[in-house]
């Protein structure tokens, strides 16, 4: 504490010329990330749920569930915990926006020369960037314990292209969430009332052919569902089977989750980023 | 003659019905620390939060670094650094990298942001701590990092919010020392404070805010001036002559006096300066009274405080 500081006055300051918002975004990335690493029951929910989900269900259920129309219960499983593993997503993003308004580091950010959409940029791509981690894990055991791609290339390239999109409009529930609710009990109040609910009263599973009455319906009308189902689909693994009287989602998965898709997007995305700068006045 | 580092005009700031700013004026002159010196809830948050451009004047215009925080916070921005009330660290992240990132955000290349980082580590006595989170660092460690990330663009102004609140004697010390280091490199600080001793050791200036407004500026020296006569005090060796010592300088000085028998003290203010000292000492050695100490002292802040707002600072 000796040593003299550099003089800035005299010299005269150096400003440096913006490099991009995407510059930017990616270095408040490269922190979220480094969080994720950091704290154990975020690493956890990306890396060994989903592969214990993977392992327990499959040898667990595997003998007593049958998927409709035959095949086996691990290839049925997959799609299905893919879709749950990347509804969680939503919560990533609203626990750390939620996590640094109670940490106040937000005005740090805001105190620096960064463009306005960086900071949310930042938590988008570190987002996609740790959910992208449990597809490839589960990806690996899932090979490992007798899952099998059997629809050809293209089709599974269309099966994770979809994950991804999946995974972007989430993302945008996420900030809409994490910006309304505000602190970090709250988004976690919130993932246990309606994200469990969510992936469980769907196709993630079970089939919803095989469930009571008004649980069917939401099932089969379940966004979470049809993803599961579209990814059984595009990887050539048992799926859901439509009947005569069965919904239009279940008939057709692939074209409705891509309509929540793009749905939850252009209906979330202008309130979320609103929400979000509302929650960071004053 | 450089233009001011911060102008503001009118400053008014109200969250509902609640009015936090009402009209505050403040110029922050070029290479030195004014501070501004409140209670609690004072407006001194607020009032840095809008030269900061992290929140908007209700009413009012500031120039910060030669530009308006309406129009131009980007390039505001640019020139100043913010060290908030509570330490804005990342917890999960190490010294060293807390500095890299914001160095990179200020647009730094990254081997000049590491060098930069590794600098102010060893400048803050954080080179040990360096590659700890700072989770795991103490108020004070946490405090000085603050610091070190608020300087990594050489700003030009800068911000400290209640920069020793809440840390022991030794670690305010401490930054005392650092503050004053920084002061010799030219920058302006605008330094806000509930600590009269604070303001006084590191400022020039000094801003008394209370409810929203600005009830009193100036140098220490003008602030007691201008409130306060000075005080002669006097404190006898013997307790049972108090009284009797207090009436000599009642009569001799004219005024009131205040009696403070467990330091065995009386304290009168005076006007007449060195001349009314010398008169008291003649008077209590007549009267025979042995005295352990006389002096003549300016009043202190908190006195000045109490003056100016009827209430002791809390
Ligand atoms: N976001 C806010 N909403 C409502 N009132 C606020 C808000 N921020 C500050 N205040 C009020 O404004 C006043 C000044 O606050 P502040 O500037 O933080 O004071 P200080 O920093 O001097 O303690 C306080 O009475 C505080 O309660
Ligand atoms: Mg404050």
């Amino acid at each position: 504490m000796t040593e003299t500081l550099e003089s800035t006055a005299d010299t005269g300051t150096t400003l440096h010329e913006p490099r991009g918002t995407l510059h930017d975004s990616w270095v408040i990335a490269r922190r979220g990330l480094i969080h994720m690493r950091r704290q154990p029951e975020q690493l956890s929910d990306a890396t060994i749920q989903p592969v214990m989900f993977v392992l327990m269900f499959g040898f667990v259920f595997g003998g007593a569930i049958k998927p409709p129309g035959g095949g086996s219960y691990r290839e049925f499983l997959m799609g299905g915990i893919f879709a749950q593993t990347l509804a969680f997503a939503t919560f990533g993003v609203a626990l750390s926006i939620a996590n640094d308004r109670k940490n106040e580091i937000v005005d740090r950010f805001r105190s620096l020369p960064i463009g306005r959409g960086t900071v949310l940029g930042g938590y988008a791509l570190a987002n996609f960037i740790k959910a992208t981690l449990p597809v490839v894990l589960m990806t690996i055991t899932g090979l490992a314990i007798g899952w099998r791609i059997r629809a050809g290339l293209v089709h599974a390239v269309e099966a994770y292209a979809l994950m991804l999109a999946f995974v972007f409009a989430m993302i945008w529930i996420g900030i809409l969430l994490g910006s309304l609710v505000q602190t970090p009990e709250g988004v976690n109040g919130i993932a246990f009332a309606v994200l469990f609910p969510a992936t469980f009263v769907a196709s993630t599973f079970v089939p919803p052919e095989s469930m009571p009455g008004v649980l069917r319906v939401v099932a089969q009308w379940n966004p979470i569902s049809t993803l599961a189902d579209s990814l059984r689909h595009l990887f050539g693994n048992p799926a859901s089977v439509p009947t005569a009287n069965s919904p239009w989602p279940v008939v057709h998965p692939i074209p409705y989750t891509v309509g929540w898709i793009v749905a939850i997007t252009v209906a979330c995305a202008p309130f979320a980023v609103r929400a979000y700068r509302r929650s960071l006045d004053d | 003659m450089a233009a001011p580092a911060i102008e503001a005009t009118g400053l008014v700031k109200t969250f509902g019905a609640f009015t936090a700013l009402d009209g505050v004026d403040l110029t922050l002159p070029r290479g030195a620390v004014t501070a501004v010196l409140g209670p609690n809830g004072a407006g001194k948050t607020t009032t840095v939060r809008i030269l900061t451009t992290l929140t908007a004047a209700t009413a009012g215009t500031a120039i910060v670094a030669g530009f308006d925080v309406a129009t131009h916070a980007h390039e505001v921005r640019r020139r100043i650094g913010l060290a908030a009330q509570d330490a804005t660290v990342d917890h999960l992240l190490t010294g060293f990298e807390n500095l890299v990132m914001v160095g990179e955000l200020h647009q730094l290349p990254r081997r000049e942001a590491r060098d930069r980082a590794r600098q102010l580590l060893e400048t803050f006595a954080l080179t040990d701590a360096a590659d700890r989170r700072t989770e795991h660092y103490s108020g004070g460690m946490r405090r000085r990092l603050d610091l070190a990330v608020t300087l990594v663009a050489n700003p030009e102004i800068l911000f400290l919010d209640e920069p020793t609140t809440g840390l022991d004697p030794r670690a305010r010390a401490e930054l005392w020392d650092v503050i004053e280091s920084l002061v010799d490199t030219g920058v302006s600080v605008l330094l806000t404070t509930q600590y009269l001793e604070e303001a006084e050791r590191l400022a020039d200036d000094i801003l008394v805010v209370d409810h929203g407004h600005i009830i009193a500026s100036g140098n220490a020296r003008d602030l007691k001036r201008q409130l306060g006569r000075d005080r002669i005090g006097v404190t006898v060796i013997d307790s049972a002559r108090l009284d009797e010592a207090g009436d000599i300088l009642r009569r001799v000085c004219a005024t009131e006096v205040e009696i403070d028998r467990s330091v065995r003290t009386i304290t009168a203010p005076t006007s007449t300066g060195l001349g009314g000292l010398t008169t008291v000492a003649h008077a209590l050695d007549d009267a025979g009274i042995e005295v352990e100490d006389l002096a003549l002292r300016q009043p202190t802040l908190d006195e000045v405080f109490l003056a100016l707002t009827g209430r002791p600072a809390e």
